[in-house]
């Protein structure tokens, strides 16, 4: 059993996000690249279909600061292969990636691909299904359960309000993981360290990226609340106080 | 985990290397002190002593399949009171967690805050831009070495909690007020400071203090200095006891101790009274860790109008507030098993010693105390404050 | 070819989802612009009554100029594989100006495949669209804006609620329903095993007058109990946002947000909440949103109508108190 996590790097929110001056992308200046939330589920998710199964986990990642330290973390965790694909990956979009990835995802014969079911940057849909469209393989998102058969899958796929469907995916295939079975585990920096002299990330090149698909950006912008709340200030018991006025105003109390 | 004597033996080297006289492990004599004197001991399934008996034993996998060591604030009551001198803490209970860690058995709240402090430099989360935001408004302005570029007489090692956290900002600021008043030449790192990293070591987390303590040393390097001060006793005991095993030797002291030698210039400052009992909360990490007991009584002392009130715990004795060893990361976690907080414990002291002030000089006790001032019945009125605080206010600031 | 904006409707055990009702109202604007008419793609097994019949909630129809309903057995619940290869046949055969899909876990299972598959430009995140065929998509947990024009010649869109109201999609008279041929979805990779109900026996906090919102600045389970109090003070219950779920906190039927229910209390009260537009998208139809946040730049403080920087922790208490206070005297 052949498991691939695909992971992206995207803007790290604590830090403040700045337009460059283009007026049309992000300020990279001082832009902190961290692994996707939803990727790391997906890792977390390969790691425990491979404690149950015995699967092999390759893990795939572009070539972007801090990329190494979210490989050998994997390694950590208990990923067997990391490759970093090469290429100017710093402005390019989801469709690129997907082709320049697939390419070398489908060398490696995956039964199955596991990749985060969005990211905060895609503006021109999401990894994984773009990836589906290229290898051909059924895609399925927002996933948080997943059990493999014989040639298929059983997955939990989320909706609204909490209802789940369960549905069969034959494989191979490409899921979209909203939160793996359980949260992403902790792994000890002297692990990594660790890592860091025992494994090796193997280096792809991607063919040029080629960004056909996604949409052209004109403009971006931090947006200006187009209201800003009526703040009440003072010591907790004068909150409290204009607190409760506004609730019996409002006929609640 | 299968534990045979293959593994056993392994644990002692490793104790006996992280720590000095780890070999003393070897010479317990089943008193049953520490875990008596622990505050959480009552609700751990291994304390201390019953941890030995079990490594005796051959039987450790059973202390590590449960995780009640995480009820460990890693408060030094056991080290200090052990007549083997067995280094329990540091030693003995920051292995244990280190094992744990490593098998994957860490409380959701403590992984945040390892994972926060790999990732920002800082338990909280905070960008470490904003480092010394705190300082801004202060005149005259807080030297921030990267800007300066200067020599200074004393590099302030400011700490996590007292950069970020509102409410001990205000300690930060207070104690920069003094050192101005005081004319001390001293700069911080600002955003190239990094945690001490105490904690998390106490926590499990060898690697990651390595990890922080290797960026301030780089970071230390780089500006000239004569000695380092912290406000916080967590930094003062990294950089005091474990950094020179890094090769990273500064000078360092508490602030409490830079003070008390400058009590003379700082006497004349103090014009306005604080009329107030105060009782002083000995640190663990000042007081039994490093036997700082004297030095802020005497810069308390100097303040007119201080009348000093001892609590029934206090010295070697004292009370920990339960921020230490990853206890400021356990909180949820602990409140389950005990249902009862060890700050809560000790502002109910306070009040029993008759205190209107509680004085503090370590940043996760101000956050800690007034936030069990607050459910303690009776304490209602009891103020906290840092020492820093009470000399600004003191100054008339 | 035409000029046509398609708007493929979501629906899931027979009742059509608020998102369709925004991507009609955004589809009949960028239709104005277009000079096409706006068109519900309906996909199902013998589901015709989801557009001929009003809405039960509402009482309402969509608000498209016509649909076209494809039916087939495989086509009866959603499920990625059967639908993405009957609107493959679709699309590819209309060549539309623009099909519309919710940037949802229906929409984004075929939005992106799609655009792939018949190599046609996407743009997703869309909250609202200019009648000059514009769109504007949010990024980066709300707090960057995107705007460019829409590509050609047939535009695969998501879009995110929060640029229209759910009344903009609705209209009084059924559109025309015209049936769709479909030759084949054959082979299908992905069916659907069964459903499974959220945690029941607990409360529905969409029908809720007064919610108590809790968000990562709750901090831990422990403090849940202080929202409680406050809450059953009110007379509400106690919401939360998707980390206080994901930590097993609260059940998933006290989710707020994007995966969990939209809310129409009299009062929100989100304490420790940012209000980033996955959860925002559940709030926006409460009546008086009131948000507690150490954060002055917390995106929540942008749709609520009252908000106040205090650490919640040391109001919560007091409000209670005071709240308990006012109703006894």
């Amino acid at each position: 059993m052949n498991i691939i996590i695909l992971v992206k790097l995207v803007p790290d929110l604590v830090e403040e996000l700045a337009i460059d001056s283009s007026g049309n992308k992000l300020d990279t200046a001082w832009l902190r690249m961290i692994i996707n939330e939803f990727d790391d589920h997906a890792i977390e998710q390969g790691i425990l279909l491979k404690e149950r199964h015995g699967a092999v986990v390759t893990v795939v990642a572009p070539d972007l600061e801090g990329v190494d330290d979210v490989l050998f973390t994997a390694a950590a965790k208990g990923a067997d292969k990391l490759i970093k694909i090469k290429g100017d990956f710093a402005g390019t979009n989801n469709h690129a990636m997907a082709r320049a990835f697939s390419a070398i995802v489908k060398e490696l014969q995956p039964d199955l691909v596991l990749t985060g079911v969005q990211a905060n940057n895609d503006l021109d849909g999401s990894l994984g299904p773009l990836m589906a469209g290229c290898l051909e393989m059924p895609y399925v998102g927002y996933i948080s359960g997943v059990t493999l058969g014989d040639g298929k899958s059983k997955i939990r796929k989320e909706y609204p309000g909490g209802l789940i469907a369960e549905m069969d995916v034959s494989l191979p295939a490409v899921l979209g993981i909203q939160a793996a079975e359980q949260p992403p585990r902790y792994v000890a920096v002297s692990k990594v360290r660790q890592m860091m002299k025992t494994s090796t990330i193997e280096e792809r090149t991607a063919p040029d990226l080629d960004m056909a698909g996604g949409p052209t950006i004109s403009r971006m912008f931090q947006p200006e609340a187009a209201q800003h709340a009526t703040m009440i200030t003072g010591n907790p018991e004068e909150v409290a106080t204009k607190l409760v006025a506004i609730f019996k105003e409002l006929g609640v109390l | 985990m299968t534990t045979n004597g293959a593994v056993e033996q392994s644990f002692y080297e490793q104790v006996l290397e992280a720590t000095p006289d780890g070999e003393r492990l070897r010479l317990c004599l089943q008193c049953g002190d520490c875990s008596g004197i622990c505050p959480f001991g009552y609700l751990m399934v291994h304390p201390p002593s019953r941890m030995i008996a079990h490594l005796r034993a051959d039987r450790f996998d059973k202390v590590l399949s449960n995780d009640t060591v995480w009820m460990c604030v890693s408060c030094y009551a056991c080290t200090a009171v052990c007549p083997s001198q067995i280094p329990l803490t540091p030693g003995l209970m920051a292995r244990t967690k280190e094992e744990l860690i490593l098998a994957g058995n860490v409380p959701a709240e403590l992984q945040s805050a390892l994972e926060n402090s790999q990732r920002y430099g800082n338990p909280l989360g905070e960008s470490p831009r904003k480092r010394a935001d705190w300082a801004t408004g202060i005149t005259p302005e807080v030297k921030i070495l990267g800007k300066v570029r200067k020599e200074v007489d004393v590099l302030w090692f400011v700490g996590d909690y007292s950069s970020y956290h509102p409410r001990v900002q205000q300690v930060s600021k207070a104690l920069a007020r003094v050192l101005n008043a005081l004319g001390v030449d001293f700069g911080i790192l600002g955003p190239e400071e990094s945690s001490d990293g105490d904690s998390q070591r106490l926590a499990g987390e060898r690697g990651l203090f390595e990890m922080l303590a290797e960026k301030n040393g780089l970071a230390f390097g780089k500006y000239a200095f004569k000695e380092i001060i912290t406000t916080d006793p967590h930094a003062y005991n990294a950089i005091k006891n474990e950094y020179p095993g890094l090769d990273i030797s500064y000078p360092v002291r508490h602030y409490t101790e830079y003070l008390a030698e400058r009590i003379d210039q700082l006497k004349p400052l103090l014009k306005k009274e604080v009329k107030a009992k105060v009782a002083y909360h000995d640190p663990c990490y000042l007081g039994r860790a490093n036997g700082i007991y004297e030095q802020p009584r005497t810069i308390l002392q100097a303040i007119p109008g201080i009348e000093l009130v001892e609590m029934a715990h206090n010295y070697k004795n004292s009370l920990c507030c339960g921020g230490g060893g990853g206890g400021m990361w356990l909180d949820g976690f602990q409140w389950e098993k005990a249902h009862v907080r060890l700050s809560e414990w000790r502002v109910s002291e306070a009040l029993a010693a008759g205190a209107e002030i509680l004085a503090v000089a370590c940043p996760y006790e101000s956050p800690r105390f007034e936030d069990a001032a607050k459910t303690v019945p009776g304490a209602g009125q009891i103020i906290v404050r840092d020492i820093a605080e009470l000399l600004s206010q003191a100054m008339g600031n | 070819m035409n000029q046509d904006i398609y708007v493929v409707i979501e629906h899931l055990r027979g009742q059509v989802a608020e998102i369709s009702y925004v991507m009609l109202a955004g589809g009949r604007e960028l239709a104005k612009g277009f000079g096409g008419s706006v068109a519900a793609v309906l996909l199902g097994n013998k589901a015709q009554g989801l557009a001929a019949n009003p809405s039960p909630t509402s009482g309402k129809y969509l608000a498209a100029d016509k649909v076209l309903y494809m039916d087939h057995p495989a086509l009866s619940d959603f499920t990625s594989d059967a639908y993405q290869k009957a609107l493959a046949e679709l699309i590819a055969r209309d060549q539309p100006r623009a099909v519309i899909f919710g940037s949802t876990s229906i929409g984004t299972d075929l939005a992106s495949t799609l655009s792939i598959k018949l190599n046609l430009p996407m743009v997703s995140s869309c909250s609202s669209f200019s009648a000059d065929g514009k769109f504007t998509s949010q990024i980066c947990g709300g707090k960057i804006m995107a705007e460019g024009e829409l590509p050609g010649p047939t535009a695969l869109i998501t879009m995110v609620p929060g640029g229209y109201k759910t009344e903009q999609g609705q209209n009084s008279r059924a559109p025309a329903l015209t049936q769709v041929e479909i030759s084949s979805v054959e082979p299908v990779r992905v069916t659907l095993a069964g459903y499974i109900e959220p945690e029941s026996g607990d409360v529905d906090i969409a029908k809720e007058k007064v919610l108590v919102s809790v968000g990562r600045g709750i901090q831990n389970q422990d403090n849940i109990v202080l929202a409680e109090e406050l809450a059953k003070a009110l007379g509400g219950v106690v919401s939360g946002s998707r980390p206080v779920i994901d930590q097993g906190w609260l059940s998933t039927s006290r989710l707020v947000g994007k995966s969990g229910k939209s809310v129409k209390p009299k009062i929100y009260l989100a304490l420790g909440i940012s209000g980033a537009p996955e959860h925002a998208e559940g709030i926006t139809t409460s009546d008086t949103i009131i948000a507690i946040n150490t954060d002055p730049a917390a995106p929540i403080f942008g749709i609520a109508k009252y908000g106040s920087e205090i650490d919640l922790f040391d109001l919560i208490e007091i409000l209670t108190e005071k709240v308990k206070q006012s109703k006894g005297g």
